[in-house]
């Protein structure tokens, strides 16, 4: 950057060659310009809509026009409104005991699959299917799996001769509230159960032999040595488990599209429906913005309360 | 403390056998030492001692009573890792407690315990870091003060110092052995450096492929080694080796290859044209009347000048005191000590003892 205060003109050549050379000597500089792509993508995809979701929260847009500024107006209709509050309940009940359930069976087949199973890897590629197959695809099938007809589940109840009736998985509030959260837990479980297989696998073999000479039962290796050395992975994966459930959309969507009567309404589900097919962008946007400081708070537990342990970081004293 | 009896223990992983019936017998109190090349069984034979693996054939008894079924918790071992298996979210003091603390123990008895262990192991600064603040030999300090807490009736190592570098392994090995002569628990030391072996053992066990080669005090093994194997095994540097057939026309010798004439003891045993290895230590060779060799390459150490030559095209090495007048081509003569020749025979590589 000192080019200029050489106080003669130097070849336009010669110049660019300093300018060139300068640049490449700056690393922050040369870092700035590796970034760009990324931060291009980040800004048009992620913060632009994010900017502009934010924005519409505070205005009445609908789809018909971009609307007005009208101040916290949208969040206090939706303060006064019960399937607002409804729709708030669900999602923090299907988020609890959905990813509750993900981590205890998650868990549980990490540890099965650590073992010497047989076919181990044709198992480990079994438990990954429901990750693979896309969620709307796996939501429709699960449709047919709760279909009050044609259901496999009633079909097989039926057989063995356990029920008369046909279940209706979907018809009412608290079958059709069992019937989502099963569905997104078969869904989320190979995620949890491979990264919670992946860290066991880091876990040195020693350490269990050792454990086993100093007199530990294999409940008290788990309890001492397994889930001390896998809660840092534990709270990674549990932070995103709970982020995607938290913000769950398609499932639902195939599945009850929020009903029947709300019941099955997630914060997600609720503000597409009010924002598209109601409308009302302004009041979706705001539905949609109310989910971000549950979202801050699940990242600052995971991150300040399980993620980082003093003997792994190493400082010495 | 206790005796430890190994008696025709076998072991095969599925269908390959790698332990061809190892008989071991340890006294209490003994400080025993199981040496071999890489792959020969040692881990594996501890490991079996320590119940972590299952003993396939034969029997393992500790302090008279047979331990093949039962698990490594109620065999009253303590072991110390290769790679220390300290545990690393637990700081050194809960390390040493673990095990302690599983078996219920008052936390008063606990302290003064690891207290103790930890005086004896210099610890005493490091009880609140965990593992990762510690250097390698600390490290190592704690996985024996996890051990000696326990103070279990045998102590087993399974190469515990092949992680440090080479001065502090030296140091590690005297303080290993001042701790068993102070506590006197019965120790079994696996490594697969000879060096260790003779200078910790009471009594170095030496396997080889699965089967115990020779068993005996170290300078029993130097002396009086069994075979072959074992005599290029312990010693260092290695024996030297020539192949030919004893001569006992005349003076009795050793016709090498060439018809370099190697010289023999009156004593020596074996038959007149019988194929034989004869085997010298560098240390015992000197220079003087015997036979001769081509210098090759010399190496001064300092306090040992080592010559490396030619004889009857096997390349032979002498630790020889004079430290100059060598050139590489140059002939010299070199005498072996003949008390200590030792005599193999070429096929089946045991010692031929001599006539008396
Ligand atoms: N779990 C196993 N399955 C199959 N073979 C094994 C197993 N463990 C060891 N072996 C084999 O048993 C033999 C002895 O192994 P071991 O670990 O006892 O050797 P070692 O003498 O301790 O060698 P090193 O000095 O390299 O540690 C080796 O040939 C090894 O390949
Ligand atoms: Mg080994």
């Amino acid at each position: 950057m000192t080019v200029a205060a050489h106080g003669y003109a130097p070849a336009a050549s010669d110049r660019w060659r300093r300018l060139a050379l300068a640049f490449s000597d700056s690393r922050n500089l040369l870092g700035l310009v590796f970034m760009l792509p990324a931060a291009a993508l980040l800004i048009v995809f992620l913060a632009y809509p994010l900017g502009l979701g934010l924005w519409l929260g505070f205005t009445d847009a609908n789809l018909g026009s971009t609307g007005r500024f009208t101040g916290i107006a949208n969040y206090l209709s939706l303060a006064g409104d019960p399937v607002y509050w409804l729709s708030v309940s669900n999602t923090i009940l299907y988020t609890v005991i959905a990813s509750a359930a993900k981590f205890f069976l998650g868990l549980w087949l990490a540890l099965l699959l650590n073992q010497n199973v047989p076919f181990k890897a044709f198992v480990r590629a079994i438990v990954l299917l429901p990750w693979i197959v896309p969620t709307v695809l796996s939501a429709i099938a699960f449709w047919w799996i709760y279909d009050t007809q044609f259901s496999v589940i009633t079909w097989a109840l039926k057989g063995l001769g356990l029920i008369d009736g046909s279940i209706d998985f979907l018809g009412n509030g608290t079958n059709a509230r069992i019937s989502v959260i099963v569905a997104n837990v078969w869904r989320g479980i190979p995620f949890v159960a491979i990264s919670l297989l992946a860290g066991l696998q880091t876990i040195p073999g020693s350490l269990y032999e050792a454990a086993t000479l100093d007199g530990a039962s294999s409940y008290q290796r788990f309890r001492y040595i397994t889930l001390p050395m896998l809660t840092p992975i534990i709270a990674v994966v549990m932070t995103f488990s709970v982020l995607f459930t938290f913000t769950d959309f398609q499932l639902i969507y195939v599945l009850t599209r929020g009903g029947p009567v709300n019941t099955t309404h997630l914060m997600a589900t609720l503000a597409f429906q009010r924002a598209i097919p109601g409308g009302r962008l302004g009041e979706g946007a705001a539905l949609a913005s109310s989910m971000i400081p549950f979202l801050v708070a699940a990242v600052m537990f995971s991150y300040y309360g399980l993620q980082r342990r003093k003997w792994q970081q190493g400082t010495r004293d | 403390m206790a005796s430890v009896e190994i008696s025709r223990v076998t072991k095969a992983f599925g269908a390959t056998q790698v332990i061809h019936g190892v008989d071991v017998a340890i006294e209490d109190g003994e400080f025993v030492v199981l040496v071999g090349p890489s792959g020969c069984g040692k881990s594996t034979l501890l490991r079996m001692v320590a119940g972590l693996e299952q003993i396939t054939g034969g029997e393992i008894s500790i302090g008279g009573r047979v331990v093949n079924d039962l698990p490594p918790k109620e065999r009253d071992i303590a072991m110390v890792f290769q790679n220390y298996a300290l545990y690393p979210h637990m700081t050194v003091r809960d390390n040493m407690a673990f095990s302690m603390k599983l078996r219920g123990a008052s936390s008063a008895e606990i302290d003064k315990r690891v207290g103790d262990a930890a005086d004896i192991l210099g610890l005493k600064p490091y009880l609140d870091r965990f593992p990762r603040q510690l250097s390698g030999g600390q490290r190592q300090r704690v996985a024996m003060g996890r051990a000696i807490v326990r103070d279990p009736q045998v102590f087993l190592f399974d190469e515990p110092l092949s992680n440090l570098d080479a001065k502090l392994r030296v140091q590690m090995r005297t303080e290993i052995k001042a701790l068993h002569q102070r506590l006197k628990t019965t120790s079994i030391y696996v490594t697969h450096d000879q060096v260790e072996a003779m200078t910790m053992a009471d009594r170095i066990v030496v396997m080889h492929d699965g089967i115990v080669e020779q068993a005996g005090a170290p300078l029993d093994l130097y002396d009086r080694p069994a075979n072959q194997f074992v005599a290029g095994f312990i010693g260092s540097p290695a024996m030297n080796f020539i192949p030919g057939r004893i001569d006992r026309g005349g003076a009795v010798a050793v016709v090498a290859d060439g018809g370099l004439r190697l010289p023999l003891a009156a004593d020596a045993g074996g038959e007149h044209g019988q194929k034989v290895i004869y085997g010298v230590r560098p240390e015992h060779l000197g220079l003087g009347p015997g036979f001769e060799a081509v210098v090759q390459v010399v190496e001064p150490t300092g306090a040992d000048t080592f010559v490396f030559c030619d004889a009857a095209g096997v390349r032979i090495c002498a630790n020889v005191e004079e430290r100059q007048g060598f050139a590489p081509g140059g002939r010299i003569a070199l005498a072996p000590r003949l008390d200590m020749v030792h005599l193999f025979d070429a096929e089946s590589g045991r010692a031929l003892p001599r006539r008396n």
